[in-house]
């Protein structure tokens, strides 16, 4: 088996800790790439079964607004996928107030539940994290 | 001439340069993540209500469809469809993209 690998050991280590890791999205969706590269991301690493949050900032909170119809731009409507998280256990979606006032936006106009919290919080939010993925 | 503006408000300062830029006879045509512009309840939404007292603001319903936003547009803002957006880039003699 080692042979076959170069030597590397390939068996699943189980014994890992639990990291926590916080993915920051703070972009429109549609306009960049960036928002559907980082659901690709989060869909991918829930796979390793790690404690995962998602911070919606900026203009990240509309990424998870609702009602978007995208026909006719021609591109993928992403934001039923934001629903399937819960699926992969991944359940803990923070949005941040002073983004969401400042957009209009009211917590009944996202695709998902979430937790609102303002930006002191979001700032204890990353500081508890071992590893956060900025998009 | 007709300006074009495809980043939002909230994210660049371009809608709010394009709006310092406008003279007599210009028209703003919002496109892609500059629709978010062309919503009320915003931080941005006074500077645009101002603008639209003076000038004409088009919105690329496509785009604001596809973001969700088909609820929250400013009142006076005309929404376009392609061909429309095709119209007023013919009836403007220049075009300037803001980007």
């Amino acid at each position: 088996m080692t042979e076959a690998t170069g030597g590397i050991e390939m068996e699943e280590d189980t014994s890992g800790k639990i990291k926590k890791f916080l993915y920051v999205n703070r972009k429109a969706p549609y306009g960049t790439i960036y928002a559907l590269e980082s659901l690709e991301v989060v869909l991918i690493a829930a796979a390793f079964d790690q404690d995962v949050s998602l911070a919606f900032i900026d203009d990240g909170v509309y990424e998870i607004a609702k009602g978007q119809h995208t026909k006719a731009i021609d591109v993928k409507n992403f934001s039923p996928t934001y629903r399937a998280l819960e699926g992969y256990d991944i359940e803990k979606l923070f949005v941040e107030k002073e983004s969401m006032d400042a957009r209009g936006l009211k917590e009944e106009d996202f695709i998902v539940p979430v937790k609102v919290i303002n930006a002191a919080e979001m700032a204890d939010l990353m500081q508890s994290q071992d590893v956060i993925l900025s998009f | 001439m007709l300006h074009t503006v495809n980043k939002s408000p909230t994210e660049r300062n371009t809608l709010e340069s394009c709006l310092k830029h406008l003279k007599k006879g210009s028209a703003v045509l919002l496109i892609e993540d500059g629709v978010y512009g062309a919503l009320k309840g915003t931080s941005a939404s006074k500077m645009v209500e101002q603008a639209l007292k003076n000038h004409p603001i088009y919105a690329l319903y496509p785009d604001i469809e596809a973001r969700g936003m088909q609820d929250r547009v400013i009142d006076g803002i005309k929404l376009v469809d392609y061909s429309g957006f095709v119209d007023l880039v013919a009836e403007h003699p220049t075009v300037q993209a803001w980007l």
